[in-house]
């Protein structure tokens, strides 16, 4: 049984197709990279899976719980843009993770040092433990990213969705934010779904890139048709499964 | 060098920022002069020495009937009118705005509703208010909540509906039910716009306040300015306004502080 099951889902606003026949099924720990032509819908699929939409038709499915009807804890989000909360620090934005779960959104006392302490550990580990009491319009862009994607583990989410999340940043810091994320796939495995306008991007990070288009055109009316997945590549061992397959002789057990 | 690059240095702009008051402030002394030397019993443009006198009077002596200084009363009633009609106001328009902009149920019934009641004149309210709710201090109280709180409601939900979609899904992510969005997510971040609709809606506090004085009171700075209106003293009326005119800016030079104080995070985007 697959972590995540998509079957034959269908997604259609005010009766023009976006998503159509779209089946997909994903092993817990994958990487998934989604690439495609703006308007193609990958966006659309990334809000089926947070469950901020619901599919016209189809079912999808996170680690074998019911569908969801609206975001929940299972699911970890970091957006382009305006993924922390700016009136809180950034120790308070890792402490959210935990406080926002309660009943009226704030811990105490004992539990509330715990959180804080807890807390510092993930600032440590993402590199932001020395400007832990600064508000994040003080941080630069790569710093609120690595700050969004903290926040967002320490929920523990069974999938964390990421939807452009290096869109914004200049190069150099992409690069440097790529490294932070194969560091910490590389220190607890974590099933990923990343939307990107990048390629290269995709390939880096993805086990396997998902290409979204339509399969079927119509000249005289372009919204006709709904998108759905055209190529699924593996892109492990960079995009080259040729090695893989020939090992693959020798070790029967599956990879 | 074009004119929308050049700036005043800082003595240069303190200067700039001084003229227009001592412009208004020599343009009066003058028209007073001139009045005062063809009939020195002229009562429009009382003298900046006579005013000044009058002022100390005012502030210190005691009325002799009463026995009570008049204009420390006056202020009290006044204040006690205007804060708690802007603090009513306020406390409703931020829950009514919270509701609105962050539940699609609420927007649906209240929010055409509140449009409308923000179009009704408030001041052609003003004599069924006093014909409900009578003289006294309530009238006066509840005109200024209707006059002022829909506008501040509007712009509340108005400001809920701008929080980033973003922000709010991934509180959701994080298990936060809707009262911990509101609390923890809407409500801190709309307050530093409270204090700015607070200080906006001041204003409009004012006119309505001194305008249901001066229909039916006994005490309070609009009450006692129109009063005096019959005796034709301007040196009182003069007093009084430039009091009102002291206490709204020292209310709003509170209000900013208190707001760069509270809302920090705010500022350091800036």
């Amino acid at each position: 049984m697959s972590f995540v099951s998509v079957r034959d889902v269908w997604q259609s606003y005010g009766g023009r197709p976006i998503l159509e026949r779209v089946n997909l099924s994903v092993a817990e720990g994958e990487f998934i990279s989604i690439v495609g032509a703006s308007g193609c819908g990958k966006s659309t699929f990334l809000r089926l899976l947070l469950a901020e939409e619901q599919p016209t038709r189809g079912v999808i499915s996170v680690a074998g719980d019911m569908p969801a009807v609206e975001p929940d804890r299972a699911r970890g989000v970091v957006f382009q843009r305006y993924s922390v909360f700016p009136h809180l620090s950034v120790r308070d934005n890792i402490i959210a993770a935990e406080s926002f779960g309660t009943r009226l959104g704030w811990l105490w006392g004992a539990r509330l040092r715990a959180a804080r302490t807890r807390a510092d550990e993930t600032l440590g580990r993402i590199g932001l433990d020395h400007v832990a009491g600064h508000y994040p319009a003080a941080l630069s862009g790569g710093m609120q990213q690595r700050l969004a994607i903290g926040q967002a583990l320490t929920a523990r989410p069974r999938i964390l969705l990421l939807d452009e999340p290096f869109g914004a940043l200049d190069p150099g810091t992409r690069v440097q934010m790529h490294d932070f994320l194969s560091d910490l796939r590389a220190q607890s495995p974590m099933t990923i779904f990343m939307v990107t306008h990048d390629l290269a991007e995709g390939f880096k990070l993805g086990d396997r890139v998902l290409v979204f288009d339509k399969p079927r055109w119509d000249p005289h009316d372009p919204g006709a048709y709904g998108a759905t997945i055209t190529y699924d590549f593996d892109a492990r061992h960079g995009g080259i499964p040729y090695h893989h397959l020939r090992e693959k002789i020798h070790e029967p057990t599956h990879a | 060098m074009r004119l929308i690059n050049r700036k005043p240095s800082r003595p240069v702009a303190l200067l700039l920022a001084a003229l227009p008051f001592v412009a208004v402030a020599i343009a009066y002394a003058i028209g007073s002069e001139m009045r005062l030397a063809v009939n020195p019993q002229d009562r429009l443009l009382p003298a900046p020495a006579t005013i000044l006198d009058t002022a100390i009077r005012l502030f210190t002596e005691a009325e002799r009937r009463s026995g009570r200084i008049l204009l420390w009363h006056d202020t009290g009633a006044s204040l006690f009118r205007l804060l708690s009609g802007v603090a009513i106001a306020a406390a409703l328009s931020l829950v009514l705005g919270v509701l609105i902009g962050l539940l699609p149920y609420m927007r649906r019934s209240l929010s055409d509703f509140v449009a409308v009641l923000s179009m009704v004149p408030p001041l052609a309210l003003l004599p069924i208010l006093f014909i409900i709710f009578g003289l006294g201090e309530v009238s006066k109280i509840v005109l200024i909540v209707i006059g002022t709180a829909p506008v501040m409601t509007r712009d509340m939900a108005q400001r809920v509906i701008e929080i980033p979609r973003e922000q709010i899904i991934k509180a959701q992510t994080l298990g936060a039910s809707s009262l911990v969005i509101a609390l923890r997510v809407v409500l801190p971040q709309i307050l530093p716009r409270l204090i700015s609709n607070v200080r906006l809606s001041l204003g409009t506090a004012w006119l309505f306040l001194i305008a249901a004085e001066a229909v039916a009171s006994e005490l309070g700075l609009g009450y006692r300015i129109f009063l005096v209106r019959r005796f034709l003293a301007m040196d009182i009326i003069l007093t009084y306004v430039i009091w009102i005119t002291l206490l709204a800016f020292l209310l709003d030079w509170m209000l900013r502080a208190l707001s760069r104080r509270a809302f920090r995070w705010a500022e350091a985007g800036l």
